[in-house]
């Protein structure tokens, strides 16, 4: 425990990395996969086959192989995809290409959870309540946004809980992808402090514990607010 | 008739020579050729851990597979080849085991040395093991067998020439291992990734100003990629790499000690460098001197 305690600091900036991770992915997702949920659940055919491929294609693939192709695939087919064009330095973070290539992936792959969770959402909006946005004249857009998705996103409030506490988990597959966040920092205790090892698999274990806890703690105050009375 | 015999002859010894050179090719080891050292069971004590291990015939020995010239295994072949691989023949062979048939090599990473051994997953790990305080506390550790250094990587049209001059730049390396510390130690920002020739990639496109990690390594990666990276600086760390083997056998240390001294006063061990760490442009170096057993 000496060694966590000792490069505290350390410690902190790792989480940091996790955090920082988690809410860039979590919003991009989370607009991305909306997008995705609209497309589905909407009436052109095109984009409902384009949403259904991507949720097939991306929901299928294993996160590892998504941060393969960003940080060693994409660049050779794309040069912007090196995201050598991002420069930005916070205090004691550098967000640099390699963080930009953890954020795109990680946003790709929780996008196809996400939309399938407001999907599940929207299917438990009574048709009705759809029926009789159309009947007062709204277009589709219209009766999405005013009708269908306040009320699937209420629904979806569990399930997209449960699909952010795994992205915020799932951060940690960038530990080996450039970005020292958390687990990263950890390898590097365990290597460096090898009669150590119960010690600091315990403190990164309980920041782990502690972050989810805020996302769960969250959830459960904007489901209690939503709350139909 | 007797025409078609000759060629059915021609034929079927040209098939037999063909398998023959296949079979060649499959047996060919780099490295030095270890003596096996017969009845080696009596040479030990009883109750060591060493007679153990020869009565048993086989021991499972802990190397890497994806460093070159120190320990690395392709999926063809079924031994593993490097440095660390050679010494490790050197030990088995002497307790009368023989290192192409039966000895057991596992795959360790950095992450599991110290488990492997505590547990006995392992009897030996010589995996570009680095001896420190910390893992002695857990770990047997005898050598140093090899004292090696980081140094850096970097493009052959880079600026970069000695570790000063990556202050505040991005330097990739192993995610978690001692050169990526000692790098963030030197004031250069840690990128981490999983395997080195991934870092590699990276040099090669520029993502990364640097790599670093144990100059012998990076010398092979530069020969793999001549005219388009180089090793660059004096190296500014000091590892003595070492043979990890389980505390519960204290009597191993010395055995190891005097069996490698002796490898390096036959020769062995200078057969070995040549083999497995000459091609990248390395020195045979002396032999360090070896940590006290006591």
């Amino acid at each position: 425990m000496n060694a966590v305690l000792d490069n505290f600091d350390l410690v902190l900036r790792a989480f940091g990395y996790t955090v920082f991770l988690f809410l860039v992915s979590a919003v991009i997702s989370l607009l991305l996969g909306t997008l995705l949920a609209a497309m589905r659940v909407g009436p052109v055919a095109v984009l409902r086959i384009f949403g259904t491929g991507y949720v097939t294609l991306v929901r299928n693939t294993p996160l590892v192989m998504i941060f393969l192709f960003f940080q060693l695939g994409a660049g050779k087919i794309f040069d912007w995809l090196r995201f050598s064009w991002v420069d930005i330095h916070i205090g004691p973070f550098d967000f640099t290409s390699f963080f930009s290539a953890a954020v795109a992936a990680l946003s790709l792959y929780t996008a196809a959870f996400i939309c399938e969770a407001i999907r599940a959402g929207v299917n438990a909006v009574p048709l009705g309540q759809a029926e009789a946005a159309r009947a007062i004249g709204l277009p589709f857009s219209g009766v999405m946004s005013q009708v269908v998705l306040p009320q699937a996103f209420r629904a979806s409030v569990p399930p997209l809980a449960s699909t952010l506490i795994a992205l915020l988990k799932n951060t940690s597959v960038a530990g080996v992808f450039g970005v020292i966040e958390a687990v990263g920092r950890m390898k590097g205790f365990t290597n460096d402090y090898a009669d150590q090892r119960w010690g600091i698999f315990l403190a990164f274990a309980i920041g782990y514990v502690i972050l989810v806890e805020i996302v769960s703690l969250v959830s459960t105050l904007i489901e209690r607010r939503w709350k139909v009375a | 008739m007797r025409f078609i015999r000759t060629k059915a002859v021609v034929a079927g010894l040209g098939l037999a020579l063909s398998l023959a050179a296949c079979g060649d090719a499959g047996e060919d080891t780099e490295g030095a050729d270890v003596e096996v050292a017969e009845n080696a069971a009596d040479e030990f004590d009883d109750g060591t851990r060493m007679k153990e291990l020869a009565e048993a015939g086989s021991i499972k020995i802990g190397v890497k597979f994806d460093q070159p010239g120190l320990g690395f295994k392709d999926a063809a072949s079924d031994v593993p080849t490097g440095f660390d691989v050679e010494m490790a023949k050197v030990l088995a062979a002497d307790l009368g085991i023989d290192p192409e048939t039966d000895v057991e090599w596992v795959e360790t990473i950095s992450d599991n040395r110290e488990p492997f051994l505590q547990d006995k997953t392992v009897d030996l790990v010589l995996a570009s093991y680095s001896i420190t305080d910390e893992r002695r506390q857990v770990v047997g550790q005898a050598g140093p067998y090899l004292v090696t250094g980081q140094q850096l990587l970097v493009t052959a049209d880079s600026d970069i020439s000695d570790v000063a001059d990556v202050k505040g730049e991005e330097v990739c390396s192993v995610t978690g291992s001692t050169s990526l510390d000692n790098v963030e130690a030197e004031g250069a920002k840690p990128v981490g990734f999983d395997t080195y020739s991934e870092c590699v990639e990276k040099v090669l496109d520029g993502t990364v100003q640097a790599m670093t990690t144990d100059g012998t390594i990076l010398a092979g990666y530069a020969a793999q990629n001549e005219g388009e990276l180089k090793v660059v600086g004096e190296e500014f760390s000091e590892e003595r790499i070492g043979v990890g083997y389980s505390q519960d056998y204290p009597e191993m240390c010395q055995w190891i000690v005097d069996t490698i001294t002796e490898a390096y006063e036959d020769g062995t061990y200078e057969e070995a460098f040549e083999a497995t760490l000459g091609p990248s442009g390395v020195e045979v170096p002396e032999l360090p001197e070896m940590d006290s057993c006591e």
